[in-house]
């Protein structure tokens, strides 16, 4: 909704403005303090700074981003459904072009997306997110990206991160030349009356104060920035997919497994759908980059309806605060909850049911990188490992199967035995009254029915 | 004199600032109207792609559950009138029987396991959950921008810009929904 992307854009304006002026202030203190009439001196430093550290993250490529992850670019094939949720929720938040979809192989369930332009936008899940969420939920995570991607966050938390840095910068700068030039000034400097003196040294104080204090200022203005937009990706996810509940419920699975994601740091920190460093929600502080878990899903789980306003209104209720401001809340327009969709097990495990131990001898496996693993039966461990991506995927718990079909289930004996007589064709019949067949080449000491599934040993 | 020439200035800040917001007005609506027309046209789309992907699934159906002639009829037949529906309203309709014959099949398929776990089923499946979402979502789309649309162009002072222009309000893609059915029970 662009209007509410203006008025993002708008807060956004006035707080980076902020950091702005908290980094000339600095800039010109410091150089008060270092020689009286050089603050001007110092703004140009800190602007100087501010430039070259734009100049350094913007014209950086997003690849270096990803080179630590091992991140691969997924292909319609490789898994259609993760496709398919990424372009319904383009559909349904207007976002207008289909970012590029990579797969990250890491057991820390988590998602992020980046992309600074629409060019080159793109949303990365983890190996350990794919293996874990149903339908419904893996589409409140990625509508909660697509949300990042629509309010143009990636950018702004960019910006605001360059702001941050070169205040750090310009503080260290400021506080090593006063540490070292200021003393020598004050020495050296015979000129001047008591009064001058005394003001010059209330400068140097209060430069100080600005040095020790702007960054931290600035950092909290940063991470409160970066909460809130969270907030509001989470809201407009809840008005993407109508359905808040999926989401709430994908961030309790991701909350329960408290893995830290093995490439993250706080830079890249921002753009992961929950803290990838801290666990479940806990270290929560003011220099957090996300709220914690615990408080999203309880205002996810509040919403009356869908909208944002139902958001904004549970949020009320949590927090105690506006989070958009009525003024863009004008025009969202009342949004009902929709149905869960029923069609939606864990991806890799679509295709498994028990019948596939019985018809076919294996159990197929889809991971989300594309490979296709038939787990034969016999094999008895909890997870396996995808030799293209190397993550590991669980292996459900297949419940032996009693005949579905046949209307007279035999009663299970124990495993049956035949002993052969000949060394050539030998059939027999099955408890369950099917013939099977030995040929001469069988050399295996069992065989299984392909009417019931038992085992039969042959001897 | 000063005094003169400062009220020319102020005044014509004051004109050049209703010139850009005006502007900014009817980009404003422009833009929604683009939104709404781009999300009509998704929703065609996707309902196209449906129409593709219904062969290619009863042909597997078939494979498996020979007896259910009835119900693999009535979905072509469905698709058939759907796709030469020619008013929306009739379109609407259409579709939306298709979607309850889609239901019936795949609620079918419960009963015979080897199709439920058949990869090209499965896969089938769901594109087809997923085409049906799209449309869902397109249709969302549609609706959000209409209102933002239909908001704008009365709200005050954007709508001198919408009657200068000719911006008109535009209708919802209202689709009488079916009651929710039970999952029919296919005895044999």
């Amino acid at each position: 909704m662009w209007e509410q992307i203006a008025a993002n854009q708008r807060r956004s304006a006035v707080l980076l403005t902020t950091m702005v002026v908290v980094l000339l202030l600095l800039g010109y203190i410091g150089g008060e303090a270092l020689a009286p009439g050089a603050g001007f001196i110092g703004v140009a430093i800190g602007l100087v700074i501010w430039l070259i550290q734009l100049g350094v993250y913007f014209g950086a490529a997003e690849s270096v981003l990803l080179a630590g992850a091992g991140a691969r670019e997924l292909k319609k094939e490789d898994s259609p459904r993760l496709f398919n949720i990424v372009e319904e929720m383009v559909l349904a938040s207007g976002l207008g072009r289909m970012p590029r979809i990579l797969l990250i192989d890491d057991p820390a369930p988590n998602a992020f997306a980046i992309g600074r332009k629409p060019d080159s936008s793109a949303v990365a899940v983890t190996t350990g997110l794919m293996h874990r969420l149903d339908r419904d939920e893996l589409q409140g995570v990625i509508a909660h990206e697509i949300g990042h991607l629509k309010n143009q966050d990636v950018k702004f938390m960019t910006l605001a991160a360059v702001m941050l840095g070169s205040i750090v910068l310009l503080s260290h700068i400021v506080l090593r030349t006063l540490a070292f030039g200021g003393r020598s000034n004050r020495r050296s400097d015979s000129r001047g009356s008591g009064g001058g003196g005394q003001a010059q040294l209330v400068i140097f104080v209060i430069a100080i104060i600005f040095a020790i204090l702007g960054p931290v200022f600035a950092q909290i203005l940063y991470f409160a920035c970066s909460r809130k937009r969270e907030y509001l990706a989470d809201a407009s996810a809840a008005q993407f997919t109508r359905y808040p509940a999926g989401l709430a419920s994908a961030l309790e699975k991701i909350a329960l497994s408290s893995q830290a994601v093995a490439f993250a740091n706080k830079t890249t920190a921002p753009m992961f759908i929950v803290n990838p460093l801290a666990a479940a929600g806990r270290g929560f502080s003011l220099f957090s980059t996300h709220p914690a878990t615990e408080e999203r899903i309880r205002i996810l789980r509040n919403m009356g309806g869908a909208s944002l306003a139902d958001y904004e209104s549970a949020y009320k209720r949590a927090k105690g605060g506006a989070l958009i401001g009525p003024q863009s809340l004008q025009a969202a327009p009342a949004q009902s909850i929709r149905a869960p969709s029923n069609d939606g097990p864990i991806e890799s495990q679509a295709g498994t049911h028990a019948i596939n131990y019985r018809r076919h001898g294996y159990l197929p496996l889809h991971c989300a990188c594309g490979l296709d693993i038939s787990v034969p039966e016999s094999y008895d461990r909890d997870t396996i490992n995808c030799v293209r991506c190397g993550s590991d995927l669980p292996i459900p718990a297949v419940a032996p199967a009693a005949p579905a079909a046949t209307p007279k289930a035999p009663p299970l004996l124990g495993p049956l035995q035949y002993n052969r007589t000949t060394a050539g064709w030998e059939s027999f019949r099955c408890a369950c009254n099917r013939t099977i067949q030995l040929s001469p080449a069988f050399a295996a000491p069992h065989i299984r029915c392909t009417n019931c599934g038992r085992s039969i040993a042959i001897l | 004199m000063p005094v003169a020439i400062i009220i020319l200035i102020v005044l014509g800040a004051l004109a050049l600032g209703v010139v850009f917001w005006f502007i900014g007005a009817y980009n404003g609506l422009v833009r929604l109207r683009n939104q709404l027309e781009n999300a009509w046209a998704q929703i065609d789309v996707q309902l196209k792609r449906r129409y593709d992907l219904i062969p290619n699934l009863v042909e597997t159906v078939k494979g498996y559950a020979k007896h259910e002639r009835e119900t693999l009829e009535n979905v072509i037949q469905a698709r058939n009138i759907a796709m030469g529906a020619k008013s929306v309203g009739d379109r609407a309709e259409a579709e939306n029987i298709l979607s309850g014959t889609l239901k019936s099949l795949f609620a079918l398929s419960e009963a015979y396991p080897d199709l439920k776990a058949n990869q090209n089923f499965l896969k089938l499946q769901e594109e087809l959950t997923s085409t049906e979402n799209k449309v869902a979502f397109s249709r969302q789309f549609y609706n959000d921008s209409v209102q933002q649309l239909n908001t704008s162009i009365q709200m005050f002072p954007t709508n001198f810009v919408a009657t200068m222009f000719h911006f008109t309000r535009r209708d919802f893609f209202e689709v009488k929904e079916e009651a929710v059915r039970e999952a029919p029970k296919v005895s044999f």
